[in-house]
């Protein structure tokens, strides 16, 4: 187990960063700070998908000294996926934050549980 | 097969082009473009339906000009073909059904959205079900939240927006959950193709090396799936989600959307893993489980409710536990019985919704029970829909509910004592919960008028809503008739009739769909 995490600390970090933001999208009552737990546990997944995609040493593939040999570089499909994962989750931040603004200037608030009292009240 | 090769890619580009399409449309136009679209992708899958049951194997379509391991892939065979023709009908029910209230939910100068929504839903959906590379499918996912999400929110009531956060929020999770777990997939496989991830799998159990991270790459996968399927514990935003939206919003997400989720995770099981490297993680006990809780607990919410569209709601949390329950089996009776309640609650749920509003429309808007007493006179359709819907859910013979629960039963026997017991008792106990909730809004409906004014003066409860027989005879009828033109009426008539066919004819012809069902699961893998 140690020599392991010690030769893969990036994905341990990645990992933990994943599971601070999964925590606070999870738990935060406050809707921009799920919001930013939402940023957090996205780059911590890229970072990891991004990570595992790099050799040490390998170049990006882009043929230039006529070197076609595969083990000379990297497989770009990774950095492809985290590009549109990006992309994703620039989306859904944004309907995420479109949808809070909505809600604050209805109820004045950003605490999900007051917002859930205020409804209760209002008994619709 | 020729041509027909090309039928399920063009089914999924003619929606997401009509989605852009219509975003620029009139109301009117879009609404049309919506309808004729739906019909065409009806008839592009039935075309594939026939022939993929002729030609008897699955059919691999290169999307672009890259080959398998590198390419982007369709696969299909019955299964999907089928499935995806059964969505295409029951969407196309679901939104005539709700048409007439469209006005009352929606504002007018943003109904051509809803149709941009629907379509996009439509082919994130479609290629959930069609496609054969991992990565597509999680990007579909996304296209399916954001476009459910919008579909609970175009009402635009607190309630709405606060119940599309909570979903939204579940949902994301979820598909945090899925990513994460595609990438190992990745990393521990190399591949992102549903058949060769299955190849490199099977060395990887051979070889006994990186069992472990195989095992988490599973648990990631199912957990972030049965997030966005709304399975027991992560079930809180259904009820508000489903209970609030606009009438065909919740009949779309309840028999559509989570099966699209369900639906692709059947797919990991079998194409991506395989079904006996899952069965011997053991996870399947944990779905077994938690199916059995939600069985229960869903049930129980909904005899606790007192809202008519919540309680159809929480039901939804019990049906998709008996799914679940059916894939904890870990048996291909089990599996079977679960893609035929897929369909049964699919047809069943989205009627009793339709058939809901029909009734809650004649109580003077109202959605409380007190207030739906004998509301089936007034709204004789609504009434029968509802009625059909009940005996369904309940499992009574002749309807489709009562064939899947035959199943479920049926696979159950097959099974160890430790999962055979567990299994039919908790099946027995929800059938009755069932029964409980269900006639007891079919009797409420159906009390006749006459005793209701008797009961009303005895007990003298709630006066406001509805004083005497007559008033509410009369009010109750004729100022709603004003509202809902005669030809909204005879379309929400022919919806009902429509369902009511169906549902029958999945519970007449089940051998026939059951054979289907076993032929698509061999071709599947």
């Amino acid at each position: 187990m140690g020599p392991n995490l010690a030769a893969n600390y990036t994905e341990a970090i990645a990992l933990i960063l994943f599971c601070i933001g999964f925590g606070n999208l999870l738990l935060q009552p406050n809707l921009i700070k799920k919001i930013i737990g939402l940023n957090i546990m996205d780059s911590g997944m890229y970072f990891f998908l991004a990570e595992k995609g790099y050799i040490n040493g390998h170049a990006a593939p882009i043929i230039t000294d006529g070197i076609t040999d595969a083990s000379r570089y990297i497989n770009p499909i990774p950095s492809g996926l985290v590009l549109t994962g990006i992309v994703v989750s620039v989306s859904v931040t944004a309907l995420m934050l479109s949808l809070t603004i909505r809600l604050y200037k209805r109820y004045h608030t950003l605490n999900l549980d007051e917002i859930s009292m205020k409804l209760k009240k209002e008994g619709l | 097969m020729g041509f027909v090769r090309n039928f399920p890619a063009i089914s999924i580009l003619i929606c997401m082009f009509a989605a852009i399409i219509s975003s620029g449309l009139p109301r009117k136009a879009a609404r049309l473009l919506n309808t004729l679209v739906i019909l065409a992708v009806f008839g592009l899958s039935l075309t594939t339906f026939i022939g993929c049951l002729q030609l008897g194997e699955p059919v691999v379509y290169v999307m672009g000009i890259f080959p398998a391991p590198w390419g982007n892939e369709i696969r299909f065979g019955v299964l999907e073909s089928g499935m995806a023709l059964f969505f295409s009908i029951i969407m196309l029910l679901s939104i005539w059904g709700g048409r007439h209230k469209m006005k009352d939910e929606v504002a007018r100068d943003k109904e051509f959205l809803y149709y941009v929504f629907i379509n996009l839903l439509f082919s994130s959906l479609l290629a959930l079900v069609y496609t054969n590379d991992l990565f597509t499918a999680y990007v579909f996912v996304e296209i399916n939240t954001i476009s459910a999400c919008g579909l609970i929110v175009i009402r635009e009531n607190g309630r709405t927006i606060e119940a599309g956060v909570r979903y939204m929020i579940m949902s994301l999770l979820g598909s945090g959950l899925l990513l994460l777990g595609i990438m190992m997939t990745y990393d521990i496989t190399g591949h992102l193709l549903m058949s060769n991830i299955k190849e490199a799998v099977g060395g990887i159990v051979s070889s006994g090396e990186s069992l472990v991270p195989l095992v988490v790459t599973i648990a990631l996968l199912t957990t972030g799936l049965c997030i966005k399927s709304a399975l027991f514990p992560f079930h809180s935003w259904l009820p508000d989600a489903y209970g609030y939206s606009t009438v065909s919003s919740a009949a779309i997400l309840s028999s559509l959307v989570s099966k699209g989720y369900i639906f692709l995770l059947i797919k990991i099981f079998y194409r991506v893993i395989g079904f006996d490297t899952v069965k011997s993680s053991r996870l399947l006990n944990v779905l077994f489980v938690f199916g059995l809780i939600a069985m229960i607990s869903g049930s129980v919410s909904a005899i606790r409710e007192n809202d008519i569209r919540r309680m159809i709601a929480f039901s939804s949390i019990a049906q998709i536990g008996y799914i679940y329950m059916g894939f904890g089996m870990g048996t291909r009776a089990g599996m079977v019985a679960s893609i035929f309640h897929i369909l049964s609650h699919a047809a069943t749920k989205s009627m009793l919704f339709i058939s809901a509003i029909g009734l809650t429309d004649v109580s003077h808007g109202s959605r409380h029970f007190i207030d739906l007493t004998g509301s089936a006179h007034r709204n004789k359709i609504a009434g029968i829909g509802f009625l059909t819907g009940s005996l369904s859910m309940v499992g009574i013979p002749l309807f489709s509910g009562f064939i899947s629960k035959l199943q479920f039963m049926d696979a159950a026997v097959s099974l160890t004592y430790a999962k055979m017991l567990p299994a039919l008792i908790v099946l027995g106990i929800s059938t009755i919960l069932n029964a409980i909730y269900f006639m007891k809004t079919v009797l409420r409906i159906y009390m006749p008028i006459e005793k209701l004014g008797a009961n009303r003066a005895q007990a003298d409860v709630v006066t406001n809503t509805v004083a005497t027989p007559q008033r509410m005879g009369i009010n109750g009828v004729v100022i709603e008739k004003e509202r809902i033109t005669l030809r909204e009426e005879k379309l929400y008539g022919f919806v009902i009739h429509l369902f009511v066919i169906l549902n029958i004819a999945l519970g007449v012809c089940s051998n026939t769909i059951l054979d289907w069902i076993r032929a698509g699961i061999d071709m599947f893998s």
